[in-house]
């Protein structure tokens, strides 16, 4: 009962916060001096027509950098705390109902649309609301489809760790170029900008967000493995 | 539109509070922390948001020299972008810990977890 009014109290008073954040809230008119810089130089500068995927790939591209190595240690984590169960578990302990009819069938016709549509959805990051994190999500999503429908079939986790590493290698690479090539790291001037509003443009930015989206779908695709291999069949 | 946004994604973060601080199963507070999450990412949207203005993609309806007056601020939305796919890591975490605690105990009640308490 105490612990109730207490929790109560808590809420109510958080309430009463966020309420006087939210009365006090007035929308800007117009764009902060950080926002109106990205608005005016993104298209010049780095030709992306996408300014949010301008400002994560490029602008905040180390931010980035960070993001998928969070991601990678999260994969890794998981990998560690579920590693143990893996060994143990070796002859399927009973009869795994059949998954039926219209999920296999299903998964065979929308897994290529599916992997299809996340390979559109990162290489078109720098023109449409899209990007590596969103298309490698979808390419997670396609692999959670093959789970569900085959659930006795062991994936390698090898195919997924050579693409996760050959991704995440690239990715620093470019970044690396950049240093080299134009004005610093991950700066994606070293292609060629292009027209604006087209796929072959925005110097690296495609070619980098592609290899996030690998990576991010690989490092999804192995965290959905290995929480799915701890289920005892 | 920005306020209605902002109210639901306050009272997401309260309800994901409650449920969090209220249940007593593992796997519960886990889907209440990312209601929370959620209630969190809503209300960053709902800051950037302005009146009027369109997404800040560069095409035809948004030419380059009009940008500054027709777009929304792009910098919440590329740390949205951030605390979504971070938000996905640590409930991915949580869970493969549940499952580890469940492992150990055969309990997901946290009342059982005493070993830390004082």
């Amino acid at each position: 009962m105490i612990k109730r009014f207490t929790l109560m109290l808590l809420l109510a008073g958080l309430g009463a916060i966020f309420a006087g954040l939210m009365l006090d809230y007035v929308p800007d008119a117009e764009l902060n001096r950080t926002a109106d810089y990205y608005a005016k130089n993104t298209a010049a500068d780095l030709g992306a027509a996408n300014i949010v995927t301008a400002i994560i790939v490029t602008y905040r591209g180390l931010d980035t950098l960070g993001e998928v190595t969070v991601l990678f240690l999260t994969a890794a984590i998981v990998g560690l705390v579920l590693a143990r169960e893996k060994h143990e578990q070796s002859q399927p302990k009973r009869e795994h109902p059949p998954t039926g009819e219209l999920l296999t069938t299903g998964t065979r016709l929308l897994l290529p649309l599916i992997l299809l549509f996340g390979a559109y959805v990162f290489s078109h990051g720098h023109l449409t609301p899209g990007g590596g994190f969103q298309g490698g999500a979808i390419l997670a999503s396609g692999m959670l489809l093959m789970l569900l429908s085959h659930p006795l079939r062991r994936f390698g986790h090898r195919t997924i760790a050579v693409v996760e590493s050959i991704a995440g290698l690239a990715f620093v690479f470019i970044g690396v170029l950049g240093i080299a090539l134009a004005g610093g790291f991950l700066d994606n001037r070293i292609l060629p900008i292009g027209t604006l509003g087209e796929l072959v443009s925005a110097g690296a930015i495609p070619l980098i967000y592609s290899f996030v989206g690998l990576k991010v779908g690989a490092e999804f695709s192995s965290m959905l493995l290995n929480l799915s291999e701890t289920e005892e069949l | 539109m920005a306020m209605i946004a902002m109210a639901s994604g306050f009272l997401l973060i309260l309800i994901g509070l409650f449920g969090a601080l209220s249940n007593r199963n593992i796997l519960r507070m886990i889907v209440a922390f990312a209601v929370a999450n959620t209630g969190v990412n809503l209300v960053l949207v709902a800051v950037g948001y302005m009146d009027g203005r369109t997404a800040p993609i560069l095409n035809e309806a948004v030419p380059v020299a009009e940008a500054t007056a027709r777009i929304i601020d792009p910098v919440p939305q590329a740390l949205v972008l951030t605390a979504i796919v971070i938000g996905v890591g640590v409930t991915a975490l949580m869970l493969a810990y549940a499952y580890k605690l469940f492992k150990t105990k055969g309990t997901l009640d946290i009342s059982q977890y005493t070993d830390l308490k004082w």
